[in-house]
C-alpha cells in the first residue's frame, strides 16, 4: 500500500483513531473547521451563482451606469475579486487563530503517545 | 486557460493564413534566451532528485509563496493570457465573465480541498480517494480520469501553441507549425526528465514572475494613456467598440441555448480547478498543510491580480486598436495582448510578450506531463500492476519513460489537432475534472459513509458522462467551428456538458453509496479524518 497510511511496521495500528475522532478535543477541531467552510462555501456559491445569472439575465440591470462609464455589472464583477481576496484573508485569520493550535496541539499528543507505544 | 477555448478555435482556423507581426527574429531570440536560462536552472535544481518524493514532489521543499506562484504559473496558461485579453477586447463585459469564474474556483481549492489534500496524500489525487476505499479500483479509476484531462488538456496547449507561433514567428505552413510543435514537446520533455517536479516548479515560478511583469507594465501603460482613470478608457473602448461592449450579453447574450451555456460553462469553471489533477499535485510540493494553505492564498492574489490587468488591457486593446482590427489580424482574437504589446512598445515589447506567451505553454505543458506521468507511474504501475510493492527505483524509472511516451504522444496528438477547435478539448478536460474527480474528491473527504461503489460510480460516471455529451453537442459536429466538418449528429444542444454530467457525478457518488451492501473499514475512516484535518502523520520535507 504505497500511501503506507493504514499500518504500523508491525503491521497493527500504533494509534486507536476512532477514539481520537471521538475526542472532545477533535470534535472541537471538525466543528470550528466544518462550521467556517461549509457556510462560507455555500455563501460564496450562491453570491457567484448570482451573478452569473443576474449577468445572464439581467442585462438592463447590469447596464445601469452608476459613475461615469462604469455600470453595476463592472462593480459587481470587480465585487466577486474584492469577496475572493476578502474570504481568503477571513479564512486564513481563521485558521491562524482557531484551527491550527487545535490541530497541533491533537498531533503532538498522538506522536508522543506512539512514541509510547513503539 | 480555456478561455483560449472558445476564442482559439477560431484563430487556429484563421492561424493558416497569417503572417507575423513585429519582428520572428528577435521573437526567436528572446525565447532562446528564456529556454537557455531555465534549462541551466532546472539543470542545477535536478542534482539532488533521487527519490520518488523528489522527482514527483520535489522533496517537498518547496515554500508557500514558492508554491504559490508555482500554482499560478501552472494556471495562468497562454490562453487565458491571450484568450481572455482577446475575449474583453471583442466581447467586452462577457469576457471579463470568464475571468471571474477562473479566480472564485480557488475557494473551493483553498476551503474543502488544499489542506485536506495535503494532510492525507503522498504523490498524487489517488492517495486520497484510495486512502479508506479499495485500492485497487479506486486508484485505477483515479489514474483514469487523471490521465484523460491530462491528456486533452495537453492536446490543447500543443495545438495552441501551432497558432500562436504561426502569429509571433511568421510560420504559417503546416510542417513548419509541425516543427514547432515538436520542438515544444521535445523541450518539455527534456525539462521533465532531467528536472522532475523541482525543475518545472522552477520553470513556473519563473514564468509565472514574467508573466505577470509583463502584464503589470502594459497596465499601468494603458492606463497611463488614459489618465489613470478606468472611466475614460471604458469609455474609449466604448468609443471604438460601441457601448455594448460595457454590459454583459455580447456573446452569451444571444439566444436562451446560448444563456444556458454559459450557466454550464461556469458550472465547469468553478467547480473544475478544484479537481484538475495536475493543480491538486502541486500541494505535495509543500512541506505541510499550512504551506499549502499559504500556496493557495498567493495564487488567489496573483491570479486575481493578473486577471484585472487582463480587464485593462482587453479594453485597451478594444480602445486603441479596435475589434475589427483584432479580428483582421493573424491569430484572429489571440491576437489582442501582442498587438496591444506592438502598439505600446514597438517590436521590443511584442518579442518579450511573445516570448513570454511561449514560456507559458512550455510550462503548463509540463506540469500537465508530471502528473500524469506520476500518475501513471504510481497509481498504476506501482499500486495497482506491482500491488505497491515496486522494485526500488522502478517507479521513478517508469515515471520517466512515461514522460517520453506522454511526450511523444502529446506531439503526435498535438500535430493532428492543429487547426481543430481547441474548445473541445480543454472544455472536455474542464468538464471532466469537475464531473469525474470533484464530486469523489469532496465525498472521501467530508462522508465518511462514501464507499467504494459510490467513488467508482461517480467518476466513471462523471467521465463517461462528459465525453458522451461533448461527442453528441456542436463543438463536435453540426456548428460551423465544429472538429468534424460536413456531418451532423449532434443532439446536445449545448457546447459545455458540465450542467448536466457535474450534477450526474454527485447523484452517482450518493446513489452507489446508498446501494453499497459492503460497508467500508470504520477503523480507516478515523484514520483518514484525524489525519484530513491534523496533519498527523503526513510526509514531510526530505532533507538531504
Amino acid at each position: 500500500m504505497s500511501n503506507g497510511a493504514h499500518q504500523s511496521d508491525a503491521g497493527l495500528p500504533i494509534t486507536d483513531f476512532p477514539a481520537v475522532e471521538n475526542s472532545e478535543k477533535f470534535r472541537l477541531l471538525k466543528r470550528r473547521h466544518r462550521s467556517f467552510v461549509f457556510p462560507v462555501a455555500f455563501g460564496f456559491l450562491v453570491w457567484y451563482f448570482a451573478y452569473v445569472l443576474l449577468a445572464d439575465y439581467a442585462h438592463d440591470f447590469m447596464a445601469t451606469p452608476v459613475w461615469g462609464n462604469i455600470n453595476v455589472g463592472l462593480l459587481l464583477g470587480l465585487g466577486q475579486f474584492v469577496t475572493t481576496f476578502g474570504i481568503t484573508t477571513w479564512y486564513v485569520s481563521y485558521a491562524n487563530r482557531k484551527l491550527d493550535p487545535v490541530a497541533e496541539e491533537i498531533r503532538s499528543e498522538l506522536e508522543t503517545q506512539e512514541g509510547v507505544n513503539r | 486557460m480555456n478561455v483560449s477555448a472558445l476564442h482559439a478555435a477560431t484563430s487556429a482556423r484563421a492561424a493558416a493564413e497569417t503572417t507575423s507581426v513585429g519582428s520572428p527574429i528577435l521573437n526567436i531570440s528572446i525565447f532562446g534566451a528564456f529556454v537557455a536560462i531555465t534549462l541551466i536552472i532546472v539543470l542545477r535544481a535536478s542534482r539532488n532528485n533521487k527519490t520518488a518524493a523528489d522527482y514527483y514532489a520535489a522533496g517537498r521543499s518547496f515554500t508557500g509563496p514558492q508554491n504559490g506562484t508555482a500554482i499560478a504559473g501552472d494556471y495562468l496558461s497562454a490562453a487565458s493570457f491571450l484568450g481572455i485579453c482577446g475575449a474583453i477586447a471583442i466581447n467586452g463585459y462577457d469576457g471579463f465573465l470568464y475571468s471571474i469564474g477562473f479566480l472564485v474556483a480557488w475557494l473551493v481549492a483553498l476551503l474543502l480541498v488544499a489542506e485536506l489534500m495535503r494532510n492525507t496524500g503522498k504523490f498524487t489525487m489517488a492517495d486520497v480517494l484510495s486512502f479508506r476505499l479499495k485500492q485497487r479500483p479506486v486508484r485505477l479509476a483515479a489514474a483514469t480520469t487523471t490521465l484523460v484531462v491530462c491528456f486533452f488538456y495537453l492536446l490543447a496547449q500543443m495545438a495552441g501553441a501551432g497558432g500562436l507561433v504561426s502569429l509571433l514567428l511568421g510560420i504559417n505552413d503546416k510542417v513548419g507549425q509541425s516543427v514547432v510543435i515538436a520542438v515544444v514537446g521535445a523541450l518539455m520533455i527534456i525539462y521533465v526528465l532531467v528536472g522532475g517536479m523541482k525543475g518545472t516548479t522552477w520553470v513556473q515560478i519563473i514564468k509565472a514572475c514574467l508573466l505577470i511583469a509583463g502584464a503589470a507594465v502594459m497596465t499601468v501603460w494603458v492606463l497611463a494613456l488614459h489618465g489613470f482613470n478606468l472611466s475614460e478608457l471604458l469609455g474609449a473602448a466604448a468609443a471604438r467598440g460601441g457601448e455594448a461592449v460595457l454590459n454583459p450579453g455580447l456573446q452569451y447574450g444571444i439566444s436562451e441555448i446560448s444563456r444556458l451555456d454559459f450557466i454550464s460553462l461556469a458550472l465547469a469553471l468553478v467547480l473544475g480547478t478544484a479537481g484538475l489533477p495536475h493543480v491538486l499535485m502541486r500541494f505535495y510540493t509543500v512541506p505541510t498543510a499550512k504551506e499549502a494553505r499559504r500556496s493557495v492564498v498567493w495564487a488567489i492574489w496573483l491570479i486575481g491580480v493578473f486577471y484585472l490587468f487582463t480587464l485593462v488591457l482587453g479594453y485597451g486593446a478594444g480602445a486603441l486598436i479596435g475589434a475589427d482590427a483584432i479580428k483582421a489580424a493573424p491569430g484572429g482574437v489571440n491576437s489582442a495582448a501582442p498587438l496591444l504589446a506592438f502598439e505600446l512598445g514597438g517590436p521590443l515589447l511584442l518579442g518579450l510578450i511573445s516570448a513570454v506567451a511561449f514560456a507559458t505553454i512550455l510550462a503548463v505543458v509540463a506540469g500537465l506531463t508530471i502528473t500524469a506521468a506520476a500518475s501513471f507511474s504510481h497509481d498504476v504501475y506501482a499500486s495497482v500492476i506491482k500491488r505497491g510493492k515496486p522494485a526500488p527505483g522502478m517507479e521513478v524509472k517508469v515515471a520517466r519513460i512515461t514522460v517520453v511516451i506522454i511526450g511523444i504522444f502529446a506531439i503526435v496528438g498535438g500535430i493532428g489537432v492543429q487547426g481543430q477547435n481547441i474548445a473541445f478539448l480543454v472544455a472536455l478536460a474542464f468538464a471532466v475534472a469537475a464531473s469525474a474527480n470533484l464530486p469523489t474528491i469532496l465525498y472521501s473527504l467530508f462522508w465518511k459513509r462514501f464507499s467504494t461503489r459510490g467513488a467508482l460510480w461517480s467518476m466513471y460516471g462523471g467521465l463517461g458522462s462528459a465525453i458522451f455529451l461533448i461527442i453528441f453537442s456542436p463543438v463536435v459536429s453540426g456548428s460551423e467551428t465544429a472538429m468534424i466538418q460536413g456531418v451532423d449528429f449532434h443532439w446536445f444542444p449545448l457546447n459545455n456538458p458540465g450542467i448536466v454530467s457535474i450534477p450526474l457525478g454527485f447523484i452517482l457518488g450518493w446513489l452507489g453509496t446508498l446501494t453499497s451492501r459492503t460497508l467500508e473499514n470504520p477503523v480507516v475512516a478515523a484514520e483518514m479524518e484525524v489525519r484530513s484535518l491534523t496533519g498527523h502523520g503526513a510526509e514531510g520535507a526530505t532533507t538531504h
